[in-house]
């Protein structure tokens, strides 16, 4: 199963990639948002995965007593994933603004934002 | 100590608050700054002259090796008091010189910024701490050059002077990282000791070579020597103080400073007196073609700044003995000229030497100060300037085999420097006041009072040497390495071979100075030989490097977002992929430890596939946004089947919000553009494609290696025991990475303000804009 | 969008999932969940209501502006994570408890109010964002 997530996470950064190289404002996006996705699902595969562990101590114990999968990328992971809501929506207002002002939707129209304010 | 330093500092800091209370007549007070200072070090020249050094020793971050020591010795000890004893006098001159001037606080600020800069670096017994106040002067100097920042041609000077010092102290930065790396120490003190062990070091020639350019270039040495003349541009007292008393004498004290560590051996000894040499002369025979009095006197500061050098490099206690002495003389008669040209530039209105006369009948004690300068500049007996040139002669005539050439040198620059000093200090006070001179009066006593009385100075310490040379020379000389010598200043050695020079050089100096008279077609026929000098051929140089520059930055800062983005994602596959098929005969992949596919496991792994191609692939916006919402809630069944229900819940709700998000926004964001053409498209999936391809590798070759849990086995151990939780996860976020989670909510915080400040405040001017 | 059902629904929603979120944050320690995915649970319920009935009547129905409740929520995690330091002369970030044990939160210490506090931020962040944007849309 990992070669195949392992391969998923390929998939998804390839296609960010992509979608960043693009010229189009809202494919930039589009492509941070999967780049994203790829980058979360990267820290939690090389954590190690295992099934049926949630790294929850169990209700009678003060430890564990059997095998747990990795509390810390997840820890990492949960605040990545709520960042990147903030972060979208910084970049969708920005591409909006810029839009506005510019009046172009085509990035390699924005090469020379001096002449804006 | 540090508090003598800092003063400087809080003086200047303090100015920016209270400056304005200090530009009319209060302005004089500032000059109780430096001469509290120079009270302060005097009061240590028993102790220093006694042979002790004062240390002073702070921790500031000892894992680098950078401490702030400070040492004073004699050396530090002489310095120190030309810095404050000098800035106590141009504090003052300047009250008078830029009365009523509308930044009159600010150039006491830069001032006060200097004079701690140059006290730090004078005092620092730490090759670092040296550095930065070294750079310090350099600044302040630029500001001081482009006081006038409305004239061109300051501005032009101060970058030029910036420039040239600045990049001098990226060499000493350099050089003094290599001999801190060799000696394993950044201690002055301790490199003196280890001084053997760093000369045969291979390494030696590079230290030597940076701590030249670093001297070179602050102390106006053939060929950085140009950016001298240039700063006088500055204010006059700004070119008594830094530029002829004391920060072009950093190089000098540089130089000092490190003869007992690096010196001695034949290509310090031997660079030292050629560019010594040939600076002391070629700027004494540019004295000749000058007719601006700060010209004049900027030529003779770089040839005696040369001497200096050339004494230096002789290395002899004799020659190092006439150094710390030519210091001295130096600062007080070029001080004394230089105020004297800021006195007659100031009420005359000119320093056109040619159109100066008989200025002696309308500011006598001017005159008499300038008159005094000039006769121990020339060496005269029974001024200090003699008791100096002595000492010259003597150390050249030891010199052996070339004794006969050095002392020619000295004695032809000797002359020269003569020369300079006659038509700085005598020249204008001579003859037939002109017509329109007339009208000339003494300026105030706060301007004429510090030249006359540095000129008595140079007079009296002539005819009493003793005055200096136990208690200031010796220790300077003990300081640079002769330890134990004998300095004994005499004014009368008896006829000898050395008075006969001393005479000689009068006589044909008095000669020179009576026959050649400065003139302005001299000036235009030396200008016709520009363009092979220095100066021009280092702006050449300049202007290359700058139209290159401009090249290198049209091809890497193009402003194209995807071409930036395509080289990093470029070079990081080639590099990247480069060590991993080259350290590796193939990634062994441990297929066992893998956990086994299930059915399910594969229809979520292939919708997520599908949804990422539909995405890529979409032709409208909306598509797009369903498919990524797909990609999101796969992601979130991942983490479900693997164990971690709070990033489950926590994708879910984001995945919905996000999609939430698009909808609002698609119909106000830009169409769904497909501009590329396929050759871009097909360039840009090669390289995704292999950058993908990249990542799953280095995902794979991770996980062959073995993991390291010891942080997390202590975080899931102490979970309930320490923190009372058993959401390990939850555990890690609000307690023990407590401190990264409020900086998380923060950035949130930050995210929301920046979208609303976008789209609110933003809407508002606009909406302001159309009312007007 | 604004029919009926989802309107009806939308009024009984509102309430059982902002309860739900509150349970979810308060069990957090012990159990998935947490302040992160109680805020985002809050702020979707808030986004549903704000769909069915639009967006002026949600903001009537909160009646301040969403954007206090990141500096509140601020405020209330720092509080706790310096109350060690001020109240117990212990580092910062130290878990202080309450001794005895309450039902459903289990042990009440300083770290519950910091999670609340990530609550308040995490609604406040995302009512912001999503509430200025479709505002200007």
């Amino acid at each position: 199963m990992e070669i195949l997530l392992a391969v998923m996470i390929g998939t998804l950064y390839a296609a960010g990639i992509y979608m960043i190289l693009r010229r189009s404002l809202v494919k930039l996006i589009i492509g941070i948002i999967l780049l994203g996705n790829g980058a979360n699902l990267l820290i939690f595969l090389l954590g190690r995965i295992a099934k049926g562990a949630p790294p929850i101590i169990p209700e009678d114990s003060k430890v564990f007593l059997e095998a747990y999968s990795d509390p810390l990328p997840q820890a990492l992971i949960l605040t990545a994933i709520v960042i990147s809501f903030g972060l979208q929506s910084f970049a969708i207002v920005l591409v909006k603004r810029a839009h506005k002002v510019v009046k172009t939707d085509d990035l390699d129209e924005m090469n020379a934002t001096d002449e804006y304010s | 100590m540090l508090s003598a330093i800092l003063l400087g500092f809080i003086f200047s800091i303090f100015l920016v608050f209270a400056g304005k209370f200090f530009k009319g007549k209060l302005a004089v007070l500032s000059s109780l700054v430096p001469l509290a200072l120079f009270l302060y070090f005097l009061s240590f020249l028993p102790r220093v002259s006694g042979g002790e050094v004062i240390r002073q020793n702070i921790e500031w971050v000892p894992s680098l090796g950078l401490n702030l020591n400070f040492a004073l010795d004699g050396l530090s000890l002489l310095f120190s008091l030309l810095i404050t004893g000098i800035g106590f006098l141009v504090f003052a001159y300047t009250a008078a010189y830029l009365k009523g001037h509308d930044y009159l606080d600010r150039f006491y600020g830069y001032l006060g910024m200097f004079m701690g800069a140059m006290l730090g670096l004078v005092l620092s017994d730490n090759l670092l701490s040296m550095f930065i106040f070294w750079e310090l002067t350099s600044i302040s100097s630029f500001f001081l050059i482009g006081f006038n920042n409305t004239s061109e041609a300051s501005r032009k000077s101060a970058v030029l002077a910036l420039a040239i010092t600045g990049s001098g102290g990226f060499l000493l930065l350099a050089g003094a990282l290599l001999l801190g790396g060799v000696a394993g120490t950044y201690s002055i003190t301790e490199m003196v000791g280890l001084s053997d062990s760093i000369v045969q070091s291979e390494y030696y020639l590079w230290i030597v070579i940076l701590i030249f350019g670093a001297a070179f270039t602050k102390s106006a040495q053939f060929p950085f020597h140009f950016w001298l003349p240039g700063a006088m541009k500055a204010p006059t007292p700004v070119s008594t103080y830094l530029h002829s008393a004391t920060m072009v004498k950093a190089g000098i004290y540089l130089l000092l400073r490190f003869t007992p560590v690096l010196g001695g051996e034949e290509i310090w000894n031997t660079t030292l007196i050629i560019v010594g040499g040939i600076t002391m002369f070629y700027a004494a025979v540019h004295t000749l073609f000058r007719t601006d009095l700060k010209g004049v006197l900027a030529y003779s500061t770089i040839s005696v700044l040369g001497i200096l050098v050339f004494l230096i490099g002789l290395g002899t206690q004799y020659a190092l003995t006439a150094a710390a002495v030519y210091i001295i003389v130096h600062a007080l008669y070029k001080a004394t000229l230089f105020l004297v040209t800021g006195i007659i530039d100031h009420e005359a209105g000119t320093r056109d030497v040619t159109r100066l006369a008989g200025l002696r009948k309308v500011m006598l004690p001017v005159a008499i100060a300038g008159f005094l300068a000039a006769l121990s500049s020339a060496g005269m007996p029974p001024f200090v300037g003699f008791v100096g040139k002595d000492l010259v002669y003597e150390s050249t005539l030891q010199m052996g085999s070339w004794s006969i050439v050095l002392t020619i040198i000295a004695i032809a620059t000797n002359i020269l420097v003569l020369y300079a000093g006659f038509v700085a200090g005598i020249k204008p006070f001579t003859g037939k006041l002109p017509e329109g001179l007339s009208k000339v009066h003494l300026p105030s006593f706060l301007m004429w009072l510090p030249p006359v009385i540095l000129a008595v100075l140079g007079l009296v310490v002539g005819i009493f040497p003793a005055l200096i040379d136990g208690p200031l020379v010796k220790p300077v000389v003990d300081a640079v390495g002769m330890a134990g010598s004998e300095v004994h200043l005499k004014l009368w050695h008896g006829f000898n071979l050395v008075l006969g020079l001393s005479a000689l050089t009068l006589a044909v100096g008095f000669v020179l100075y009576l026959t050649v008279k400065p003139s302005r077609s001299k000036e235009r026929g030396i200008a016709r030989l520009d363009f092979i000098a220095p100066l021009t051929l280092i702006t050449d140089f300049g202007n290359l490097f700058k139209s290159f520059s401009n090249w290198w930055t049209r091809i890497f800062q193009n402003g194209f977002l995807r071409n930036y983005v395509s080289t990093i994602i470029l070079f990081l596959v080639v590099l990247v992929g480069y060590s991993l098929f080259t350290k590796h005969d193939g990634i062994p992949i441990d297929f066992s430890s893998f956990s086994r596919m299930t059915y399910y496991e594969m229809i979520i792994m292939g919708i997520m596939f599908l949804a990422v191609l539909f995405v890529v692939g979409a032709r409208s916006r909306l598509t797009a946004v369903v498919a990524m919402g797909v990609v999101g809630y796969a992601i979130c069944l991942m983490f479900v089947i693997y164990s971690a229900p709070d990033l489950a819940m926590t994708q879910f709700s984001i995945d919905t919000l996000t999609v939430i998000l698009f909808v609002l926004v698609l119909s106000s964001l830009p169409k769904y553009l497909s501009i590329s053409d396929y050759r871009m498209k097909a360039i840009d999936g090669i390289l995704s494609i292999s950058f993908g391809v990249l990542i799953t590798l280095i995902a794979l070759e991770v996980l062959s290696q073995p993991v390291n849990k010891e942080v997390s086995n202590f975080y899931a151990d102490n979970a309930y025991v320490l923190a009372k939780g058993k959401n390990v996860v939850n555990v890690i976020l609000v307690d023990f990475r407590g401190v990264d989670t409020l900086m998380e909510i923060s950035v949130l915080t930050i995210a929301a303000i920046g979208v609303f400040s976008l789209l609110k405040l933003r809407l508002r001017r606009d909406d302001r804009e159309l009312k007007d | 969008m604004k029919t009926i059902i989802l309107r009806t629904a939308s009024n009984y929603m509102l309430p059982l999932l902002l309860v739900f979120s509150v349970f979810i944050l308060l069990r957090g320690h012990y159990l998935p969940g947490g302040g992160f995915v109680g805020g985002l649970i809050a702020s979707i319920a808030f986004v549903l209501h704000a769909f069915a009935n639009g967006l002026e009547d949600t903001r009537k129905l909160i009646r301040f502006h969403p954007g206090f409740l990141m500096p509140a929520g601020l405020t209330v995690s720092f509080l706790s994570g310096i109350s060690p330091i001020i109240f117990a002369n212990k580092p910062l970030m130290t878990g202080l408890w309450y001794p005895h044990h309450l039902p459903i939160v289990g042990n009440l210490g300083s770290a519950l109010f910091f999670d609340i506090g990530v609550f308040l931020v995490v609604v406040g962040v995302t009512l912001t964002i999503i509430f200025t944007i479709s505002e200007s849309a």
